[in-house]
């Protein structure tokens, strides 16, 4: 399914904006995405497996912060970062 | 991941390391004409990058941006191309719960082993590489300890951004001999690689107050002295590199050296002059002569601003050992309200040795004769968090 890169991230996509990775739940499309484009997943997701605080996850155009949250073949996952602070 | 390489051919290198981003300022052989490269990972907290000292060309950076997770970049020809590590520093998932905010400090592993590098983080925990910090594991002989959280310091309270481990250095005589300094926490020695270590703070002043506000008073002696614990805040410790007996270490409270296998801290900053005090981050050390060390006193009074005692911006040297110390201010700011973090004082291995540093308002200053005198090396840059010096040959 497609994922949607945020800027900060896309050193890791070679600038792709938008790339595909596999999973039934949010958790496992992040693993995938971590296997593709080593180093990522940990940049937001942490290491007691939450969500970074200033990172967002959109699954069928909805937030969630559940890592568990189902997916289907046909969503689209998009992640977003904060860019606050100065 | 690869970004704009530097040319680290020959010279001495400044690396510097800051809130926004690595930079490199390029000296040549003879110090006197220093180049700015363009900046590397702007926007990138860079609290600590180091050359490795035992190839000349491996290149360690801590690395974290204000909401993305926190990871090592490394380098293995002097800077030219990057890569991040593929297992950074990380705790494991478990009960406690903890979560590396930054890593804070680099030291390069003992010459007879080559590839090994130790790290620091908040919250305070030790972490090794054997593959020029590509993987990292925790040392549980300090993370796991079964006195952790009496040893170290609350990563809610005390320390501005988090509690630090700091001063991880290794007895060039011995691998297996090492130190290690807390910010809170004090002052430990390891003769076992780090698998063990014991407190070395007799002797040192320690710090009390609220734990939760970042302003703590020097304790008063009716307060009973503790051997461990956050109220020791050594801000930087220096084994002298020609003499490992010697330790030199700038506290929160004092200025103090130490003498192995002497287990009390002397406090040398008491030959300071009154009206400067012996507060500071700093401490740096010549290469050569055991005698001599530099400082840049802070003001430690009323709410701490931690600026220059006056606002005069001023290097203490002592070439004696802390007996006495001199002023060396001759070309540096009348006034000036900025600070010098910990790690942002380095020494080269010239003759006569170079002293640089950087400060919090993005100065770098350096002195190609010991002090004496001062020029200003570049203005601009961000916050400056760690300034380290290479001489590349």
């Amino acid at each position: 399914m497609k994922v949607f890169i945020p800027d900060a991230l896309r050193s890791y996509t070679a600038q792709e904006r938008c790339v595909s990775a596999d999973g039934s739940t949010l958790d496992e499309l992040l693993h995938d995405l971590d296997r593709r484009y080593p180093g990522i997943r940990f940049r937001m997701i942490n290491e007691q497996d939450q969500m970074r605080p200033h990172v967002a996850f959109f699954v069928r155009g909805q937030k969630t912060r559940n890592i568990g949250e189902s997916l289907h073949g046909a969503d689209e996952v998009v992640i977003m970062q904060a860019l606050s602070g100065g | 991941m690869i970004t704009q390489g530097v040319d680290l051919e020959s010279g001495h290198v400044l690396i510097v390391a800051t809130r926004k981003g690595l930079f490199f300022l390029q000296g040549g052989d003879d110090r006197s004409n220093w180049t700015l490269n363009e900046p590397m990972f702007l926007g990138h907290i860079i609290n600590h990058a180091v050359l490795d000292p035992r190839d000349r060309k491996t290149l360690v950076a801590s690395s974290s941006t204000g909401h993305l997770g926190p990871t090592i970049l490394r380098s293995e020809d002097a800077g030219r191309t990057w890569q991040e590590a593929i297992r950074p520093p990380a705790f494991q998932k478990g009960p406690k719960g903890q979560v590396v905010s930054h890593t804070f400090w680099l030291t390069p592993g003992h010459p007879s082993e080559p590839g090994v590098w130790f790290a620091g983080t908040s919250p305070q925990a030790l972490w090794t590489s054997e593959d020029d910090g590509a993987t990292w594991r925790g040392m549980s002989g300090f993370n796991d300890h079964p006195d952790y959280e009496s040893r170290t310091e609350d990563p809610q309270a005390g320390t501005p951004d988090g509690p630090v481990p700091h001063s991880i250095l290794i007895d060039p005589r011995d691998a297996k001999h090492m130190y290690l300094g807390l910010s809170g926490g004090g002052v430990w020695e390891s003769l076992d690689h780090g698998e063990s270590w014991s407190p070395l703070n007799n002797g040192m002043a320690t710090a009390t107050g609220d734990p939760a506000s970042d302003e703590m008073e020097i304790q008063p002696d009716s307060i009973e002295w503790l051997p461990i614990g956050p109220q020791h805040d050594p801000h930087h410790v220096v084994m002298h590199p020609a003499n490992p007996d010697r330790l030199y270490q700038q506290n929160h409270c004092g200025i103090y050296r130490l003498d192995r296998p002497g287990d009390t801290w002397q406090r040398i900053g008491r030959n300071m002059p009154a009206e400067v005090g012996d507060i500071g981050f700093v401490m740096g050390v010549h290469p050569l002569d055991d005698q001599t060390c530099w400082v840049f006193p802070m003001d430690g009074t009323d709410v701490w601003p931690r600026t220059s005692p006056g606002g005069r911006p001023v290097v203490y040297c002592s070439r004696d050992g802390g007996l006495t110390w001199q002023c060396q201010n001759k070309g540096l700011p009348e006034r000036g309200w900025f600070t010098v973090k910990r790690q942002a004082m380095a020494v080269d291995v010239g003759d006569p040795a170079g002293v640089y540093f950087g400060t919090t308002s993005g100065d770098v200053w350096g002195s190609m004769d010991s002090g004496n005198n001062w020029s200003n090396l570049v203005r601009g840059l961000p916050e400056i968090y760690a300034v380290e010096v290479a001489s590349i040959r």
